[in-house]
Parts: structure tokens; C-alpha cells; sequence
């Protein structure tokens, strides 16, 4: 039995296409479906042309193939309003699903954080929280493993031309959602997120600010201690994720300035924050690949 | 130039733009008394809450003294005849913020983005517009693109449903000329029915001038804050716009004393420093610097050894935005590492 899980990726755009040239490296999962609504799209054309099957009329167009070709993992890089739908038909048949979207409907999933626990529950739901989520949870959470964290700040500041229109339509629904896995899986007891969309040209590599507010007086220690282990965590794989300046310590508040620069995949590196994205959703695929071939989790039985 | 019987609705900025200048300190009673004195001198418009606008309360920008429905409760009920403004910047703020101020009585709803970035504000934009509210799109930063791409994104915003769009010169570089020529353009361009604005900072010391320039060229809003209390050199001093505007025969229905004594006895007494294009908020205003950066820049040279005006120049040079205000930390402690200073 090949140790690789089978996956479809739904939606063709710079999502999913990054995310295809990121999988067809992968030692644990085998990209076999590309899904998208416009047989025009240069994206599934970009996937027929690398091998991949693709789907032009929706999930709907490859749901009978999913047992068939023992499709046990989802990636859905579409919007908030169909991921429900999409979620509820794979889940049926038993396809783990990985939501790329901001629609949350399964736990927030920030890989170095709590990655292994949802695996090894093998939650059939993850949400990636958003692109300013994966690049600076992990510093929150971070300082809250060592103390108590009474709130907590992000700021990310993206190039213009790595944001895309669905970002862009619905805003809101980054800092929500950014700003609730602040708390959730960062540990602030109180967290609050903000993004910049910056038009320079040349582009300008995604950027991250994290503060916190330590309850007691930070320990300095073991706060650049636990914050440098963390970011190597991260770097394991999003190498380009980098500490720029901290922590920075003043009273009660811990400052961390993040640079993550991206592979270049299929949007050039500046756009670290589409490639932090994908790389985390794939990381998560790939620890349930490794917790079934371990048998520590058992996918869904399939006759 | 002839404003003769030209109609300008002014929009005090100083208990929003001022709250940069004031770390976002303004108390309710200060602004309570100061909204009310501008009430009674006619000015028709007045902003409030946190100097980024409705949920700018953070560390990135500052902890206002109160929250934003402190400020609302105080104020709104206290106005005769003024109406209540409040700014929305899409990224920091979101739609419940924007339902929060509506329930609170703001009457005008100014969402700001970027001017290249007018896409993110179709949902707030659009839901302002559908409560009825008076709603504005706010193009910042507006010297750093064409009058071409300007107008791009104010059809943008005029087609989410906002019904006046404002020309912005965040960081006070514009000179007269190009505010002529970008507010004619739009004036050209958009609906006749869409009203114009401009929203001018005194760093290069042109707020005057600009805005003269922009009402020639078709705007009716014209931002300005009493004794000019806003970010970086301030805002079109108001008291000074206001005799001038009394001088050329436009039709402005404020009372020029009630509004001086406001700046003279109100606003200049609780002013942290004097508001003044000093070298670093000139070089705000040269170097294309968002305003509020000011103090943020003079902190870090204060903490860190880097000149604030090398930082300014810095930050201009990559073409920083409004709101990046995080950036000037990351690069003071990058300058100053590469000076051996830490």
C-alpha cells in the first residue's frame, strides 16, 4: 500500500494552483483532481497540462470518482459561501476536508500550534484561518506557552497583487476570523487583528507585526527562547518565515517582527502570504497522511 | 480665483485627525465642549472617535482615553444642528462597527482606503449606503497615483453606493496645481449628483491653498480642523479657511469669531505640542509620508538613536501606506542595528 492519500483540490485559482505545485513535491499526498466551474479557467487547464483530472462543472462533476480513485483528502480554495456544501458531500464520503476558505466551520488549524491534536482526533473538518492568521499565531501562541497573555495584536501588511478578489469582497471576514484563532489558538485571552493592503511596485514581502500584553511582567528568557523555537517550527515548512526585529520588550508588551517570503511557486515569493497558506494546508494533509500510514488515526472504512 | 458665491460644507477634523496629534487622548468632556462650540458656530459637519477611525483602538495605533461609544454617546445627543462624523478604514474596522455608529446617531459615514484600493470598501460602503446614512468613500494617499487611477476607484466606491468622494492628501504633498487638476478630473468624470471633497494636511504648508484650489475646481466638502489640530503639521487650519473664505465672497454659514474663539480658548490650550511644520512634519509632507506617522517617528528616534526624519524619508521611499504604523519600530531597529546603536 503507497503511504501517499489521494486529494482533490477545489477551486483552480492562485490557491489551489500553488497549492498543486506544493503537493506534486509531496512525499504524502498525490494531487489526482483539480475542481473548477470554468472549463476556460487558465487554472485547470494549467492542471490538465501537469496530469491532473479535472473537473469543470463543479464537485458535482467528480463525486462519483471519488471512491473509485480512493480520494481521501479535500482542499477547498474557494469562497466562504460554498464550502459548507462542498464540506458536507466529501465529508459523506468520507474525505478528510481541509477549508481554505474563511468559512471555519471546522477548528482553527495553525500547524505548529494544534495540528497534532485535530489529526490524532482526526477531525474531518480543518480550517486554515487566513493567510495574517498562519503567519502570526504562531508567535502568539508562542509567548502564551510561556505566560498568560491578557491580549493580543496582529498586524499584517500584504502587496496588493497577492490579494485577491474574494479577500477583497469580504474584508470583515479577515479580521474576524483572524482575530477569534488569536484567542482560540493563540492563547490571548483578548485578540484583535488589522490588515494593510500595499500597492508598491516592486511588491513588497508580506509583512507581520505580533504584539502582546503579558499579564505579569514578561519573562524575557524564555519568551526570545520559545519565540526563536517557534519560528524554526515554521520554517520547517515555510523556510522562508523570518524573525526581522524581537522580541522587543516595553512594560508588559512583547513586539515581533515577521518578514515570510514565499517559495515563488506559482506567485512570486513576495506573496508569502498566499504561500504560508497553502504550505500550512498541505502540512496538515500531510500529518494526517503520516498519523494513518503510523496507525495511530484509521481513515473513514471504505468497501 | 473667483469663489464668489460658492457653496462650501466644512467638516471639522479636530476630534478625529486631532486625536493623532493627542495620542488619541481627548477626553469626552473636551470633545463634548469643543464639538458644542463648533455647533454653535455653524460647522455643519463634525468627526470623532480614534484618529484611525472606528475600532482603531489597538496597540499598533494607540489606546484611545475612551471607547468609540463613549465618544458617540457623549456627543451626538449634545448637537443642535451639527451632524456627527465617523471614519471607517476596511482592514482595521469592520460593518459592525459601522451599524454600532449608525445605531449611535453618526449621521455620516467616511470609508477609507487606500487609493488604489477602493475594492475592499464595497461591503461597508454598500451597507452605509442601504441604512440610509450619509456615505462617503475616502481615497487616501491620493498624491501617489494618476488622476486617471484616481477616478478609477472613485467610480469604484460611487458605484458601491457612496454618494461624495473624497480627494485625500494624507500626507500633505500635494501643491495646488495637482489638486486642481485631480479634483477637476473627477469632477468631469463622476456623476454630477456625486459630491466632491478634500481633505488637505499643512506639511508642506499648502492646506489653504488647496483647498482654495478644490473648490474652484468643483468640490463642496472641505475638511479643516479648528486651530488645525490633526496629524503631522495639521489640517486645513479652519478658523484661517474660514476668514478666507469670508474674504472671497463664498458661502460658508459659519460664524468666523465663534470659530476662532473655539481654536483660541478650546483647542490650542490642550495641544501636546505646538501643531506647526516643523522638520520632521515638513518632511512628512516632501518625502509623501502619511501624516500620522509623526509621532510614532519621533518616538522611535527618541528610543532608538535613528533620526526620525532619515525614517520618514525611509518610509516614503517604500512607499508605505496609511496604517502601517508598525513599520516604523521594525525599521528603526533595523537602522539602528546596521549603525551598531543596539
Amino acid at each position: 500500500m503507497s503511504k501517499k492519500l489521494k486529494a482533490v483540490i477545489i477551486g483552480p485559482g492562485n490557491i489551489g494552483t500553488d497549492l498543486l505545485m506544493k503537493i506534486k513535491r509531496s512525499e504524502w499526498i498525490e494531487p489526482v483532481w483539480m475542481v473548477g466551474i470554468d472549463p476556460e479557467s487558465s487554472g485547470l487547464k494549467r492542471a490538465a497540462e501537469m496530469g491532473i483530472k479535472v473537473s469543470s462543472t463543479g464537485l458535482d462533476g467528480m463525486l462519483d470518482k471519488v471512491i473509485e480513485d480512493d480520494i481521501r483528502i479535500a482542499f477547498d480554495a474557494t469562497s466562504a459561501y460554498v464550502h459548507a456544501e462542498n464540506s458536507r458531500k466529501l465529508n459523506e464520503l468520507g474525505v478528510v476536508m481541509i477549508d481554505l476558505t474563511p468559512a471555519a466551520i471546522g477548528p482553527f488549524c495553525i500547524p505548529p500550534v494544534n495540528l497534532k491534536q485535530h489529526a490524532e482526533k482526526l477531525e474531518m473538518n480543518v480550517n486554515m484561518v487566513t493567510c495574517g492568521g498562519q503567519a502570526t499565531i504562531p508567535m502568539v501562541a508562542a509567548v502564551s506557552q510561556v505566560q498568560d497573555v491578557e491580549y493580543g495584536e496582529i498586524i499584517a501588511t500584504v502587496s496588493s497583487r497577492s490579494v485577491g478578489p474574494g479577500t477583497r469582497q469580504n474584508i470583515d471576514e479577515f479580521t474576524r476570523t483572524t482575530s477569534g484563532a488569536v484567542e482560540k489558538v493563540g492563547g490571548a485571552k483578548k485578540g484583535k487583528a488589522i490588515i494593510i493592503i500595499n500597492p508598491a511596485e516592486p511588491p513588497l514581502m508580506m509583512r507581520d507585526t505580533i504584539h502582546c500584553l503579558t499579564k505579569n511582567t514578561p519573562d524575557q528568557e524564555r519568551i526570545i527562547e520559545s519565540v526563536q523555537n517557534m519560528v524554526k517550527e515554521v520554517q520547517k515548512y515555510v523556510p522562508g518565515y523570518k524573525l526581522v526585529n524581537g522580541p522587543v520588550f516595553d512594560g508588559n508588551k512583547v513586539s515581533v517582527f515577521m518578514e515570510v517570503k514565499g517559495l515563488g511557486d506559482f506567485l512570486p515569493e513576495y506573496a508569502g502570504n498566499l504561500d504560508i497558506m497553502t504550505a500550512a494546508g498541505l502540512r496538515t494533509a500531510e500529518m494526517f497522511a503520516e498519523e494513518a500510514y503510523n496507525q495511530t488515526i484509521t481513515l473513514p472504512a471504505r468497501g | 480665483m473667483d469663489l464668489t458665491g460658492k457653496k462650501v460644507t466644512l467638516h471639522d477634523m479636530s476630534l478625529r485627525d486631532g486625536m493623532h496629534a493627542k495620542q488619541h487622548q481627548i477626553s469626552t468632556e473636551q470633545m463634548v465642549a469643543i464639538a458644542t462650540g463648533l455647533d454653535e458656530a455653524g460647522i455643519p459637519l463634525i468627526e470623532v472617535t480614534h484618529g484611525d477611525g472606528l475600532g482603531g483602538s489597538s496597540l499598533n495605533y494607540g489606546f484611545p482615553a475612551h471607547s468609540d461609544e463613549e465618544y458617540l454617546q457623549a456627543v451626538v445627543p449634545k448637537m443642535k444642528n451639527a451632524k456627527i462624523s465617523a471614519l471607517l478604514l476596511p482592514g482595521i474596522g469592520t460593518v459592525d462597527h459601522l451599524k454600532m455608529a449608525n445605531d449611535y446617531g453618526v449621521n455620516t459615514i467616511r470609508v477609507a482606503t487606500h487609493c488604489t484600493e477602493a475594492d475592499v470598501s464595497e461591503q461597508h460602503i454598500g451597507m452605509a449606503a442601504k441604512m440610509g446614512m450619509d456615505t462617503v468613500g475616502f481615497l487616501m494617499m491620493a498624491h501617489m497615483v494618476t488622476a486617471e487611477k484616481l477616478l478609477e476607484q472613485a467610480k469604484l466606491m460611487e458605484s458601491y453606493g457612496a454618494n461624495c468622494i473624497y480627494c485625500t492628501d494624507s500626507a500633505g504633498y500635494m501643491l495646488p496645481d495637482e489638486v486642481t487638476h485631480k479634483i477637476g478630473y473627477l469632477r468631469a468624470e463622476l456623476n454630477s449628483t456625486t459630491e466632491l471633497g478634500f481633505h488637505g494636511h499643512h506639511n508642506m504648508g499648502m492646506a489653504i491653498a488647496n483647498s482654495l484650489a478644490a473648490v474652484e475646481a468643483g468640490a463642496n466638502r472641505i475638511d479643516g480642523s479648528v486651530a488645525g489640530l490633526g496629524a503631522g503639521a495639521g489640517n486645513t487650519p479652519l478658523e484661517v479657511f474660514v476668514a478666507v473664505l469670508d474674504r472671497m465672497h463664498a458661502i460658508h454659514g459659519t460664524d468666523l469669531y465663534k470659530v476662532m474663539d473655539v481654536a483660541e480658548d478650546l483647542v490650542v490650550p490642550l495641544m501636546d505640542h505646538p501643531i506647526r511644520v516643523d522638520r520632521n512634519a515638513l518632511t512628512l509632507g516632501y518625502a509623501g509620508v502619511y501624516s500620522s506617522f509623526l509621532l510614532f517617528a519621533q518616538r522611535a528616534e527618541a528610543k532608538y538613536g535613528v533620526q526620525a526624519r532619515d525614517l520618514l524619508v525611509e518610509l516614503g521611499k517604500r512607499g508605505t501606506v496609511g496604517g502601517q504604523e508598525d513599520m516604523i519600530e521594525d525599521l528603526a531597529l533595523t537602522m539602528s542595528k546596521e549603525k551598531g546603536l543596539i
